[in-house]
């Protein structure tokens, strides 16, 4: 039953959400100067008055931007997000082709940053004043500080131009040819380069969360018990400690998904991954609105689906939430 | 009775093919990957302008002509072709063995419903609007029939302005700019679709039925999208493309030019005659005065743009037409830099300096993106204008649809700006100049709002002229007229390049360069 009202709560809300994200995207981007028309003008090298209206009306934008809005949520409710006006395609069929290596970009950077993050967390964390515990602090502020871009043309100048191990871009080489494990491997040697620079940041921010975290626990009064009744070291760090360490963890883990993907759209441009961030980008530019406003619905049903992932991950780490405690 | 210049195919080709086969050996096989940073909408240049969709559809589409690197008509889909003695009319003489991807042959009707849809579509209203019928009195005769001579109507029928696309898929009756097929495309040309990944690829292979026996040479292409150009000189530099057209950035074409492994030239770019320019809107209450515009161009160093901001690739503008082109006048005023003549015709137009020395400000815009050829020439100009009493403040647009608000808005000073001549000045230049074409709203039309009735008729002049000497000269007397009353201050040509590597053979640099059908290329 509480199960089944807190589902329902939340569905109301996700409802919401996704209703505010698409009305008030709808209309900031019809703020922004200049149409599609302009910009598929500009792409053409010209065109004329007669040519111009053409495109509005094959568009509808011709009419006022309110029953513009309208007619999308009409047809958004019915599970048609429309056709892109720059594309000429469906914008589920263009957002299907992306939504998979966002998906895989954002998951291994997050999983790259949990693990290595909590791991350095719990180094820094055993010896609070020792080098590697100063290390990483100034690791994490480096990392945590330096813009993503900047820190993926460095990655690409260090690791794909000077010592050329990675590629410089994209997701896949399309002249591979072969076995699937090859062709697993190549997109693996791709993705490198993009998760490190997107986890990065979050490495550092999850290394000094864990650290700050384990140094409370460590502290407490069932550690110093567990200490006096003679449990391993190891035991009291790795079981003790760090499963109540990691909750916070998982905790802003969940809510800066959105923010991942955010940060997600900054280096798909960098490196020209083929995700939802690029088509972003370049649909805001080509005020492509039926593809930006897709792509919002999208990250917001990703970042809602993100937060119930959490909440379950949460109840598994932490029982008093299952107990109700 | 039609007297006929007959152009005899056969020779013709076998010159043009022998142009390849006398340099190497081509030999068949082989993947050419290429870079780029333009993402193609779609692939049909039949309602499309641009490099992005020109430089795949002149690959699956073959087009009535092919010109090759001295402006000459070569034969393609149209094995021969004569003109009309009056220029009324045009006839093609369409090979008998070509056929469309989908194995269906090609015939007059698709010469005439294409270039139905192109008149229809086609941004480059000009190209064919003197046309009033195509006939078509057998399967492989077309005729086009003029109102008027119409010797623009040769560049016109190049691949990235007329390909033959198939009426038994276009000719459906949806709308030829949202046709689900400019996606799925269907030609005749070298290389058929193979995926078209809007922004991240585009592959194509060898069409095995190509109308010319023994081509392409290549199996494939595959043309891949770039964030920027930093990308795409580092994938060329690292040999991960064979080849990389349009480079634009000096410090680019200047790194690749290092490499020994690959040949950098700025040929294959006469047709485009892409130009950089400081516009000016004429109805501004100080541009209004020529005297004015014309201070500026003697205020504005072309010699420092050109060497020290573009690192010497780039090459001076003095017209509306681009060096390169037959139609390029060379005897015109140069704007040479003379401050104290720019202060004197800022006098002599009444606008003297205040006890700060400014005579008065004025904004100008660029097009956002790639910096050389716009912002920076842009952030010269303010101290260079300001020694001769100009406040010049930079106005920046966050992306292109809102610098192109604003120009084509008539809302601004004065602009930088970037126009292709696009082969034939009744194509490309004609739109700048024209009293009839000063449409708000429009970008690339007369946004200048310039109006001379002389060079009016003189370009209406040109457009019907079918003698090509005087053609040319009644061009550059409309280019002398034009650059004297300064609606634009010409700048440069962009600096466009191309790298290859040297395992390339017959890199295409004809005039069309890239956006020709690439079945001579090999790899070697």
């Amino acid at each position: 039953m509480d199960l089944a009202l807190t589902l329902s709560r939340r569905l109301l809300h996700a409802a919401l959400l996704i209703l505010a994200v698409l009305v008030l995207n709808f209309l900031l981007i019809h703020l922004a100067p200049g149409d599609p028309a302009d910009v598929i003008a500009g792409e053409m090298g010209g065109a004329t008055e007669e040519m111009l209206a053409e495109i509005r009306q094959l568009y509808g934008l011709d009419k006022p931007v309110i029953v513009q809005l309208g007619i999308y949520l009409s047809r958004a409710v019915q599970g048609d997000l429309g056709q892109s006006f720059f594309y000429n395609a469906p914008v589920v069929d263009l957002i299907m082709g992306r939504i998979g290596p966002t998906i895989l970009l954002v998951t291994a950077a997050l999983t790259f940053a949990i693990v290595i993050g909590t791991f350095l967390g719990v180094l820094a964390s055993h010896k609070p004043k020792g080098f590697l515990s100063g290390f990483i602090t100034v690791f994490s502020v480096i990392g945590y500080s330096a813009p993503i871009f900047w820190t993926g043309i460095m990655l690409v100048i260090l690791l794909a131009w000077k010592i050329p191990i990675f590629p410089i871009s994209g997701m896949y080489d399309i002249t591979v040819e072969g076995s699937v494990f090859a062709k697993i491997f190549d997109v693996l040697r791709h993705l490198v380069l993009p998760a490190l620079t997107l986890g990065i940041v979050y490495i550092a921010q999850y290394a000094r969360l864990t650290r700050a975290s384990m140094l409370e626990i460590l502290g407490s009064d069932y550690i110093r018990t567990a200490r006096a009744k003679g449990v391993s070291s190891s035991k009291i760090y790795g079981y003790h400690a760090l499963r109540n360490a990691i909750l916070p963890v998982v905790t802003i883990a969940g809510l800066q998904f959105g923010s991942i993907i955010s940060g997600a759209v900054l280096v798909e441009t960098v490196f020209s991954w083929p995700g939802l961030g690029t088509l972003a980008f370049d649909s805001i530019l080509a005020r492509d609105y039926p593809t930006v406003l897709g792509i919002l619905f999208f990250s917001a049903l990703l970042v809602i689906i993100a937060n119930v992932i959490t909440d379950i991950i949460y109840r598994f780490v932490d029982p008093r939430i299952r107990t109700g405690g | 009775m039609k007297t006929l210049i007959s152009i005899i195919a056969t020779t013709a080709f076998a010159a043009f093919a022998a142009t390849g086969v006398a340099n190497a050996e081509p030999k068949s096989g082989g993947t050419l990957i290429m870079g780029t940073t333009q993402k193609a909408r779609h692939l049909n240049p039949a309602v499309q302008s641009g490099i992005a969709t020109a430089v795949p559809g002149t690959q699956i589409f073959a087009s009535p002509l092919r010109f090759d690197e001295n402006w000459q008509p070569q034969p393609y889909l149209a094995e021969s072709w004569s003109i009309a003695a009056d220029g009324k009319s045009i006839t093609l003489n369409l090979r008998k063995n070509a056929r469309f991807h989908d194995g269906k042959a090609i015939t007059s009707e698709d010469v005439a419903f294409s270039l139905k849809t192109v008149k229809e579509n086609h941004p480059f209203k000009s190209m064919f609007a003197p046309v009033s019928s195509v006939e078509t009195p057998d399967a492989h005769t077309a005729i086009l029939i003029f109102d008027k001579p119409h010797p623009a109507a040769l560049l016109a029928m190049s691949g990235a302005l007329l390909p033959i696309i198939p009426k038994h898929i276009y000719g459906d009756g949806q709308n030829a700019k949202t046709h689900p097929a400019n996606s799925k495309t269907v030609g005749s040309g070298p290389f058929k679709l193979v995926e078209f990944k809007p922004g991240e690829h585009i592959i194509l292979e060898k069409n095995e039925d190509y109308f010319i026996k023994d081509r392409p040479y290549l199996d494939k292409i595959i043309i891949k999208n770039f964030k920027d150009s930093t990308s795409t000189t580092l994938a060329m530099d690292k040999g991960e493309l064979n080849i990389l057209p349009f480079m634009s950035a000096t410090r680019d074409i200047g790194r690749l030019k290092k490499n020994k492994d690959l040949t950098v030239t700025n040929k294959g770019y006469s047709a485009v005659g892409p130009m950089n320019w400081l516009a000016f809107n004429t109805k501004n209450q100080y541009l209004q005065d020529k005297r004015v515009r014309q201070a500026i161009g003697y205020s504005v160093d072309r010699n420092f743009i050109v060497n020290a901001l573009h690192g010497g690739f780039s090459t001076p503008a003095t017209g509306p037409v681009a060096p390169g082109s037959p139609f390029y006048a060379a005897d015109v005023n140069k704007f040479d830099l003379n401050l104290d003549k720019a202060k004197t015709l800022l006098d002599e137009a009444g606008f003297k300096a205040d006890k700060d020395g400014v005579r008065f400000s004025l904004k100008v815009d660029y097009i956002p993106g790639p910096a050389e050829m716009q912002k920076n020439v842009a952030e010269y100009l303010k101290p260079q204008l300001k020694k001769v009493g100009i406040d010049v403040q930079l106005r920046a647009a966050p992306d292109f649809p809102t610098w192109a608000k604003r120009v084509g808005g008539h809302d601004f000073d004065m602009s930088m700006d970037v126009v292709f001549n696009w082969g034939d000045p009744v194509i490309g230049v004609h739109r700048t100049y024209t009293c009839g074409n000063i449409r708000k709203g429009v970008i690339w039309s007369n946004t200048q709002s310039y109006c001379n009735e002389k060079v009016d008729g003189l370009l209406a002049l040109a457009a019907v002229e079918q003698d090509q000497s005087k053609r040319i000269t009644i061009y550059q007397e409309a280019q002398k007229i034009i650059v004297d009353d300064a609606p634009q201050i010409f700048i440069n040509t962009l600096p466009y390049h191309t790298a290859y590597s040297n395992k390339i053979g017959n890199a295409p640099l004809t005039i069309w360069g890239m956006m020709s059908p690439m079945d001579n290329v090999y790899i070697k």
